[in-house]
């Protein structure tokens, strides 16, 4: 097992267009890591350097202590599960997960036994004669992961694990492959432009945008603090509320039409008259039906059936709507006047596009522990009393 | 008034069709009728008549030697030329479709004009003086090499097709586990793209096996002529055309491309891969 | 979230959002072919390259090559030319656009070339993908089987087919239609040999008819069909359209083949009386049959060039249509926006 450390790592291609911007990056022993971002970000492009399917224009990697830079990808000792999968068509399944062994020259027997013990382990053992045509998209996906475990490689390189697939299964293939790579305890980097994708299994994540990491951290970090207005409305599956506004004295903040108070974390690093943006998530707004204190108020003008909730969109007095997570003991109608009052310890400000914070407080060195693979258990969402959105 | 909602139009319509499907195939049919009914016919005329019976023409055929040696030679023609066309073709096509060449579409398409022109009989006198210079001629190696580099242009154009259609993640993916180039290509690329190497052999097979100019010209002894030209040969003694050896030898001659369509349609479904750019 | 001020704009993550970028992801990948997938690298792709080019040099290239030398002397298959060609520049080439003899034979390439390739190969070859379009069965089978046997069987087979078949005493045809003694191949020797041509090759056009018409969303046509449209309008509303590009590949290929093509040859050995001598029969009974081996390269130079401009205007009207599918696309109505990207692609 190993780390992988980015050291400045570039990539421009031929014809200079900047892919990476001289990236610094570790990924810890063992951890579940994802690389999200819009496509277009760059962030295949660093995954498939670190497999060494790109050439790195400038920087180096590392895996454990090895300087891998230079090094063709059969030399790094990693395994990649491609989106497609990439399973041969014309091999069956079980010769399909013999084959990186076959390229090491392992003998037969070996690899043929090897091959159906990890078939088995995954689940594949009565397919094992199949070829991939034959499998369903779920049974594809394991062969492939059963390919890459095959030979036990130091990091295994996910591109869009679950992409392929349709949406049920997608959800217990997340779980499947949370649960997978805490057994194996292998250091595991994965691409995604899911974000509830990224939050639910990853250890720790990496947002990316434009060839540039905008932020590195656990997901409930990243999901409570974005740094920034990008990271905020790329995170949650009802995007964060950004609202323009402007502090007023003492210790407020006027939005939407409505004065709210200063969020904990800004409160003493403001100035009146201030121009900022008022972040607040539909889920941390309260929903009521009278007047509040502290309140958007508005008229309501969509309302979405999320299931055990609903999605309220509000037309506020100042002319900007905000969206609400509201419980089902309300059922607010269109046309109806409401009011939302944020949870104060969750609103953020942002200006110029960054998070107004205490230095560093956002910063993904402050906080993960990494003592080894499943440290990932401590950061989890589990100290969240909110659902992290799916 | 819509025409669809009217039942006499729509039925005339039909009837209408029905009768151009009908000239069709009679169209298409009538002309090769000689050729199923004359090999079997005692005394073949010109006319696709029902035959008074027999196989003496195979017999008569049979005992030809230029006839059965023509055939072989064709064989041998046509699987070498399969052979070359396939391997270097393919090894071409997948260098162009993975490494980005400066001006590879102009080059490709420059080579496929040329191809469709100077295989013809454009230059035939620079072919032919060309093999007595490299001492080819009268050699079925000179004839391969010919034909080959007149239908490589076209095997390069439509194998780059399906290279380029090929996922890259196969490759991707067997490099990450250590395969050298070399060994992705065989282990790899080879049996994906088999739908397009075996199209590439049988249409070099079919053109190889009909053609008739660079043998005609390159061949001089009798006993390696191809069938192609053997069967210019078949005259009576008194300078008429030997019908009967000639229907006969086109039966035998037409069935093994024939077959090896008949097996390429069902197998694979004779239809374009997106071997055709458009 | 009118109010939102973030500049970047990030993708739903929602199922339709997730859909479009994998779609994104592998238009990228089939924009750029050139990926070096299996890490070949630029000496092995010329190592792969080497021996297929070498091949083309030599047995083509350079033919070719020599035919444009051999255009330039009066190189004779025998006499003291044969043995010491001289250099007679562009003699040979003043010499043949002043002959009335390759004019008329250019005029007969052309009137070939359209009647047989561009009117009836194409026509009858989209006649036979649309009606075979949705159909199955058997008659639909005999009938392209039929079509494919014309086109694969070996030339000199087929020569001898409709030599058979428009014979004058006993002919096939003859009998059909009860005209003992019609000389077809003395007395319509082109029409003989534009209709062998069509029955011949059609089998190319339907084959590329039919997979392009098999690209055509049937979506599209119920569309039309729901707007109204009658089978014309169909075809010329919704199909043309998309099958353009695949038209203009094919003319271009049935062109050139038809133009360069010596089987009439073996019919009607350009006879009557060179009422049939295309041009590369023309070529061949110049060089071969006169001698005059430099002044048929130097015609063999001017049908070359005649090929070059084909196939240049194709070339130019097939990047019309690529500038043009993006221009014009706006324009078009929603059906036709909602395929359009991919239509490229596939095509």
């Amino acid at each position: 097992m190993a780390d992988i450390t980015l050291n400045r790592l570039a990539k421009v291609y031929p014809g200079g267009v900047r892919a990476l911007h001289d990236l610094d990056l570790t990924v810890r022993d063992g951890e579940f890591f994802a690389l999200l971002g819009p496509s277009g970000c760059g962030k295949s492009t660093l995954l498939r350097t670190i497999a060494g399917l790109e050439a790195a224009s400038g920087g180096t990697v590392h895996i454990g202590d090895r300087d891998v830079t230079a090094l063709q990808p059969g030399e790094r000792d990693i395994a990649m599960v491609f989106q497609d999968y990439a399973l041969f068509p014309h091999m069956t399944v079980e010769e399909n997960i013999a084959y990186p062994l076959k390229v090491k020259k392992v003998g037969r027997a070996e690899r043929a036994a090897k091959a159906r013990r990890t078939a088995e382990e995954l689940g594949l053992g009565p397919l094992v004669e199949r070829r991939p045509g034959q499998l369903s998209g779920g049974q594809q996906q394991r062969a492939a992961l059963a390919r890459a475990m095959a030979c036990r490689p130091r990091v295994f390189l996910f591109d869009e694990p679950l992409s392929n697939l349709d949406a049920r299964m997608r959800l217990e293939a997340r779980t499947f492959l949370k649960k997978l790579q805490r057994e194996l305890g292998v250091t595991t980097v994965f691409v995604t432009h899911d974000q509830a994708e990224a939050l639910a299994m990853a250890d720790r994540l990496a947002v990316m945008e434009s060839g540039e990491l905008r932020q590195v951290g656990t997901p409930t970090e990243v999901f409570r603090r974005p740094a920034s207005t990008f990271v905020a409305s790329f995170i949650g599956s009802t995007p964060m509320n950004l609202v323009d506004g402007e502090v007023t004295a003492p210790g407020a903040v006027r939005v939407a039409g409505g004065e709210l108070p200063l969020p904990d974390a800004a409160a003493s690093l403001t100035e009146a008259g201030e121009k900022v943006v008022y972040g607040i998530r539909p889920e941390y707004l309260r929903w009521s039906d009278v007047p509040a204190e502290g309140a958007v108020a508005g008229t309501v003008s969509v309302v979405e059936n999320l299931g055990s909730a609903q999605l309220v969109t509000l037309e506020c007095d100042g002319g900007v709507s905000v969206q609400v997570v509201v419980s089902e003991d309300h059922e607010p109608e269109p046309g109806n006047r409401g009011w939302a009052v944020p949870r104060n310890d969750r609103a953020l400000l942002y200006r110029d596009g960054d998070l107004v914070a205490e230095h560093g407080t956002t910063d993904a060195t402050v906080s993960g522990p990494a003592e080894g693979p499943g440290n990932g258990v401590g950061d989890g969402p589990a100290d969240d009393a909110e659902p992290v959105p799916s | 008034m819509r025409t669809g909602t009217n039942p006499v139009p729509a039925l005339l319509r039909g009837i209408g069709a029905y009768v151009l499907v009908a000239l069709a195939l009679a169209f298409f049919a009538l002309p090769m009728l000689w050729l199923a009914a004359a090999p079997f016919d005692a005394h073949p005329g010109v006319t696709a008549s029902l035959p008074d019976f027999t196989l003496a023409n195979f017999k008569r055929l049979w005992n030809n030697p230029n006839a059965v040696d023509s055939l072989a030679s064709s064989l041998i023609l046509a699987v070498g030329s399969a052979v070359l066309v396939v391997g270097l073709s393919a090894l071409a096509a997948y260098a162009l479709s993975r490494v980005r060449i400066r001006g590879r579409d102009g080059l490709l398409y420059a080579l496929l004009l040329l191809s469709s022109i100077v295989t013809g009989t454009a230059a035939m006198v620079p072919i032919f003086l060309l093999a007595a210079e490299l001492n080819l001629v009268d050699s079925y190696l000179g004839v391969i090499l010919v034909l080959t580099g007149g239908l490589l242009p076209a095997a390069i154009f439509i194998l780059k097709d399906f290279m380029d259609t090929t996922p890259r993640s196969y490759e991707e993916s067997a490099r990450v586990f250590g395969a050298s180039p070399l060994r992705v290509m065989w282990d790899v690329v080879v049996p994906v793209v088999r739908p397009g190497l075996a199209t590439v052999g049988v249409w070099t097979i079919a053109q190889v096996w009909g053609n008739f100019l660079i043998p005609f010209l390159l061949l001089r002894s009798p006993d390696k002529s191809p069938a192609a030209v053997v069967m210019y040969t078949f005259y009576t003694e008194g300078g008429q055309p030997d019908l009967a050896l000639i229907s006969t030898f086109s039966l035998l001659y037409s069935l093994p491309v024939v077959l090896m369509f008949l097996f390429v349609s069902r197998r694979y479904g004779f239809r374009f891969h997106g071997g055709i750019k458009a | 979230m009118a109010a939102t001020t973030s500049s970047a704009d990030p993708s739903p993550a929602g199922p339709q959002g997730q859909e479009t970028a994998e779609k994104g992801k592998r238009r990228q990948a089939r924009e750029e072919p050139e990926r070096d997938a299996a890490g070949l690298g630029r000496r092995r792709a010329a190592a792969f390259l080497a021996p297929a080019l070498l091949l083309v040099a030599l047995f083509l290239v350079l033919p070719a090559v020599w035919t444009l030398y051999l255009g330039a002397t009066d190189y004779r298959l025998t006499g003291i030319p044969a043995i010491d060609p001289a250099f007679v520049g562009f003699d040979n080439l003043t010499k043949a656009l002043g002959d009335d003899g390759f004019w008329r034979s250019l005029r007969l390439t052309l009137v070939f070339v359209l009647g047989s390739a561009v009117i009836g190969q194409a026509g009858l070859g989209f006649a036979l993908a649309w009606w075979m379009r949705e159909r199955t069965g058997r008659l639909r089978t005999t009938l392209e089987v039929l079509v494919m046997l014309a086109w694969i069987l070996p030339s000199s087979v087929v020569a001898f087919l409709w030599i058979a078949f428009l014979d004058r005493d006993g002919g096939t045809l003859n009998e059909l239609l009860r005209t003992p003694g019609a000389a077809w191949l003395l007395d319509h020797p082109m029409l003989s040999i534009v209709v062998y041509n069509i029955w011949r090759g059609s089998a190319f056009s339907m084959m590329l008819y039919s997979a392009a018409l098999g690209n055509v969303p049937a979506s599209h046509l119920e569309t039309a069909r729901l707007a109204g449209a009658g089978g014309l309008q169909q075809l010329r509303d919704v199909v043309f359209p998309r099958i353009r590009g695949h038209i203009l590949t094919n003319l271009l290929l049935i062109s050139l083949w038809t133009f360069n093509d010596f089987t009439p040859f073996l019919i009607t050995a350009g006879g009557p009386d060179g009422a049939t001598e295309t041009l590369p029969v023309h070529i061949y009974k110049t060089a071969l049959g006169s001698g005059e081996l430099g002044y048929g390269a130097a015609i063999s130079f001017l049908m070359l060039l005649i090929n070059l401009v084909v196939a240049v205007i194709y070339l130019r009207l097939l990047g019309q249509r690529n500038k043009s599918g993006t221009a014009g696309k706006k324009s078009r109505t929603a059906r036709r926006k909602a395929r359009g990207s991919g239509q490229k692609e596939a095509a």
